[in-house]
């Protein structure tokens, strides 16, 4: 058995979300009725013309500087040619030769380590249109809806050694686009699409083995599976004294296998040439430094100063930063309420558990930092538990109410006069006479169930410190 | 005079004086084309689209549209099977341009299909004949916009020019012909042939006319990234009839062997008449001349190959699939359809410029003839340093007969060997009438300035055309 080295560069699909298309007026927008977001220039109808969204540019030079690319200040496009029903023009307006953004890199974590993935090009482009099979039918029918939603497509290089690093560069990749603001980069609704290349070589070997070209992969795990599948396909191959044929291959989430698509006879030669319907200009060296002065913060960057500015830990930080929005509304609290750790707790605990539940992102949930703040005090001076606490966010969730007043409304404050709890105890203690024989005989912990039940009597409202002090003032008489 | 054949500066004027009435002049035209358009063929089609009530309307003058300018809810088609009932969904800029200033549509004239060709033989609706010799061809591609204006069946006509397919057939049938400046007049809705080199221009009966027509469609459209944001002069204040002290260019590339002598004679009159009313003349070397037409026909063909592989079947348009039952794939309906719809020279073409643009040939021939393109033009820039117009022949003959040149293109090509430089450069040019030919077919003479000094054209060619009676002579058919 030889050892291989798995070498895996990725080409990432990011449409952008500007207000229009790249070429047209018509809305950029996702769910709408099929074909009601088109005009006759992305339809593209015999006589129109192409004319180019500049706020597409300042992404696409967002994108370039984030990754640590060189902005090409001169800006063209090309004609990609090919058919498909989905493509109206029969050629994709493109970036060839001068893509926006070249040479960069983006710092990876792997296994605690970082790691520069190179990054070949960012060129803008625009989307196709999509196809709907329906068998009911028995005919294709074209959505245009998508064809001109602008796009940046992403060229790492052949840096990745492992499914796994190709799961961490995505995933990077994704935080840093939504840090930018560029994309909600969604799987789901193809706003963040994914192609992979791989090939295996011999460990220590200079030159690149044969590669393939994985499609249809709709999520991260499944780029993470087809790729762990091709090491196994393509070593098998190589351990056998056979090729790895140079092909297309799609990825079958039902069945986890790659299926090759095309073979060479059919390879594209796209016949690119410059798009003579949009005149190549320059950008001014002043609005590329300038986009560079407003990039946001990045989650690296961010992560680092958690951990110096608020004393996080470094698995905290990074549970922080994963969501921009998330970590924003952090330090917006410890503003108002000087006391990181617990809001950080609360944050990635109770707040990420109760949006994972409703399935919304955290600017859908409409949660102000005063109520916030407000529950965490309340649950800090003892007011609530910690567990009726997570019930009064869960309501401040669904009703956008004040936390205090939900508190009260519900009656959730938490009892600590021991007069009100004296009959709880009584009951509990003379329902449970063989537990109380096993703390008289010293088996102190078991006073932790007869807490329990007297919790439940109380419906959570008690303080379970004072609980506790009773039953052993009672049972052991301390 | 009958009134189909004023022209439109004669026509407003006796609109003003009351002595007609835009709608008598509409239909004067209609019945002339009722009467002539069985022999000439000028209209690809006829519509009846309503009368522009306009009002103040400042040019109510009727006008023919080549079949390849956009006019919504009318059939256009390029005189080609594959758009067969194809109805645009918006106008052309120069329509909506025409519209406003109350111009009245009556159809769209004839054309090579896809303006490939120099003869308007390609069409799919048949050859367009020449109303000087209904023998000979218009010339092309946009033969039925120039036979419409020398047949009296219209008073205007607009054209598209890529490589002289306004100026050449101009000067077949007698009647001026003008190429703007590349980025002048906007291409939306233009159905494209070759991007670079495409731009709409006018067919009218005289010089005055042109700079009125060019007027109305002249200016920057935010819809069309190459038109070209600039102030529009009125160009009518350009008609003056004073060619003292203008300095003219005659390359002699262009008055080489293949020349008809009638040609040549007309043209060297021209000369003579020009330097009488006090031009001076001088003969220049523009050395890169003879690579113009291999230039041309690698960029034109490539980006037609591109512009014209939308026409597939899918959304618009002629569909068809084989009548082999077993193929029924994705690929046997792009290939049946763009089988029946394309003719054999939009065929020829498409395999061209596909050929020129494929991996391996790329810089061989595309990004060659890009770099030639680029040394054409300097020719052109060292020649206006020093001048303000060069004169040529507009095409080396007369009209030719229907079908003499159909069996070989490369000698059909050569018909545009003088016009397709000033595409290649990007400048304007235009085709005013210089003579008739023995047997009485009309010749042609080119203007060319530099880019976006049309004033400079209009003025050398009113300069001519205002001491000769060519422009005023009138077909009888």
């Amino acid at each position: 058995m030889k050892n291989y080295e798995t070498v895996i560069g990725l080409e990432v699909h990011l449409q952008l979300n500007t207000k229009t298309k790249i070429f047209c007026g018509c809305a950029n927008t996702f769910g709408q009725n099929a074909n009601t977001l088109t005009c006759p220039i992305c339809l593209g109808l015999p006589g129109t013309l192409p004319v180019f969204n500049k706020e597409v540019l300042k992404n696409g030079i967002r994108v370039g500087l984030a990754l640590n690319c060189k902005i090409n200040s001169f800006v063209k496009f090309d004609r990609k040619n090919y058919y498909y029903p989905d493509l109206p023009k029969a050629y994709q307006i493109s970036q060839y030769d001068f893509p926006i953004a070249k040479d960069g890199y983006l710092p990876v974590q792997i296994d605690g380590q970082l790691k520069n993935i190179g990054i070949t090009r960012a060129h803008m482009e625009e989307d196709a249109g999509k196809l709907i099979h329906d068998s009911e039918i028995k005919a294709s029918l074209v959505d245009y809806n998508r064809t001109g939603t602008p796009l940046v497509e992403i060229v790492s290089e052949p840096d990745i050694r492992s499914p796994q690093e190709a799961y961490d560069y995505l995933t990077s990749l994704k935080l840093l686009m939504q840090y930018l603001d560029v994309s909600d980069c969604d799987m789901e609704k193809g706003s963040l699409r994914c192609d992979a290349n791989i090939s295996l070589r011999k460990e220590g070997a200079k030159e690149f083995g044969t590669k393939a070209e994985v499609k249809n992969l709709n999520s991260f795990k499944a780029v993470k599976s087809a790729l762990e599948f091709e090491v196994g396909r393509q070593k098998k191959l190589l351990d056998s004294g056979e090729r790895v044929v140079q092909e297309t291959r799609l990825w079958d989430e039902a069945k986890q296998i790659t299926l090759s698509m095309r073979s060479k006879e059919e390879a594209h030669d796209y016949r690119y040439f410059p798009e003579p319907d949009l005149v190549p200009f320059t950008v001014d060296q002043k609005v590329i430094d300038a986009a560079r002065k407003a990039l946001p913060e990045f989650p690296l960057a961010k992560s680092g100063r958690f951990i110096k500015e608020y004393g996080l830990s470094e698995y905290d930080a990074d549970v922080l930063i994963q969501d921009k929005n998330l970590s924003q509304f952090f330090e917006d609290c410890i503003v108002n309420y000087n006391e990181p750790k617990k809001i950080c707790n609360w944050i990635s605990g109770a707040l990420k558990q109760e949006l994972n539940a409703k399935k919304i992102n955290f600017p859908e949930a409409k949660l102000s930092v005063d109520h916030f703040i407000s529950l965490i005090q309340k649950v800090d001076d003892g007011t609530v538990s910690n567990l009726a606490g997570k019930d009064v966010l869960k309501i401040m969730l669904d009703t956008h109410k004040d936390p205090n007043a939900i508190i009260s409304n519900k009656g959730l404050a938490q009892v600590s006069d021991e007069g009100a709890l004296e009959n709880i105890i009584a009951e509990v203690v003379s329902e449970n006479p063989q537990i109380v024989e096993q703390i008289k005989l010293g088996k102190e912990s078991a006073i932790g169930f007869l807490v329990g039940q007297s919790m439940r009597k109380t419906q959570g409202k008690a303080n379970p410190k004072i609980i506790n002090q009773m039953l052993k003032r009672r049972i052991l008489d301390v | 005079m009958k009134l189909n054949e004023l022209t439109a500066h004669e026509a407003l004027a006796a609109f003003k004086a009351k002595t007609t009435t835009p709608k008598a002049l509409l239909e004067t035209v209609k019945n002339a084309i009722n009467r002539t358009e069985k022999k000439v063929n000028a209209f690809a089609h006829l519509d009846e689209i309503p009368y522009n009530s306009k009002e103040d309307a400042k040019a109510p003058i009727p006008i023919a549209i080549k079949d390849n300018i956009c006019i919504k809810d009318y059939p256009t088609t390029c005189a080609s099977h594959i758009l067969k009932n194809f109805k645009p969904l918006y106008d052309a800029t120069v329509i909506s341009k025409l519209r406003e200033s109350g111009a009245n549509f009556l159809g769209h004239s004839n054309m090579d299909e896809f303006a490939f060709g120099s003869s308007t033989e390609t069409s799919h609706f048949g050859p367009t004949k020449n109303p000087w010799n209904l023998d000979c061809v218009p010339g092309g591609s946009s033969g039925g916009s120039a036979a419409a204006v020398a047949a009296n069946e219209t008073i205007w006509a607009l054209g598209s020019d890529t490589g002289g397919s306004i100026r050449q057939p101009a000067s077949f049938c007698g009647v001026v012909g003008l190429k703007p400046t590349y980025g002048l007049v906007s291409r939306y809705g233009l159905i494209a042939f070759a991007s670079s080199l495409d731009q709409i221009g006018p067919f009218t009966k005289d010089v005055e006319d042109c700079a009125l027509l060019l007027n109305l469609i002249a200016g920057h459209d935010e819809y069309d990234s190459t038109s070209a944001k600039i102030e529009i002069p009125d160009y009518t204040k350009s008609l003056i009839n004073d060619a003292k002290g203008l300095k003219i260019a005659i390359p002699k590339e262009y008055f080489i062997e293949g020349i008809s002598p009638d040609v040549k004679a007309s043209v060297d009159e021209a000369i003579a008449l020009l330097k009488k009313k006090g031009a001076t003349f001088t003969e220049i070397s523009m050395p890169h001349t003879e690579y113009a037409v291999a230039t041309y026909y690698i960029l034109a063909t490539a980006e037609a190959s591109s512009n014209l592989a939308r026409f597939d079947g899918i959304q618009y348009g002629l569909r068809s699939l084989p009548k082999e039952q077993r193929k029924t794939s994705l690929i046997d309906l792009y290939e049946e359809t763009r089988n029946q719809g394309f003719g054999q020279e939009a065929k020829r073409r498409i395999m061209l410029g596909t050929y020129s643009l494929s991996a391996g040939y790329y810089d061989a021939y595309y990004l060659r003839a890009q770099k030639v393109r680029t040394l054409i033009k300097k020719d052109f820039d060292d020649a206006f340093k020093q001048f303000d117009a060069i004169i040529t022949p507009t095409s080396p003959t007369t009209a030719f007969k229907i079908g003499e040149k159909t069996s070989n293109p490369l000698s059909m090509y050569l018909s545009d060997i003088y016009t397709i430089s000033a595409n290649l450069a990007g400048i304007p040019a235009v085709s005013i009438p210089c003579g008739f030919s023995k047997d009485n077919l009309p010749i042609g003479l080119q203007i060319m300035t530099k880019p976006f000094d049309e004033q400079m054209l209009f003025r050398t060619a009113y300069s001519y055309e205002q001491n000769t009676d060519w422009h005023k002579k009138r077909v009888n058919l």
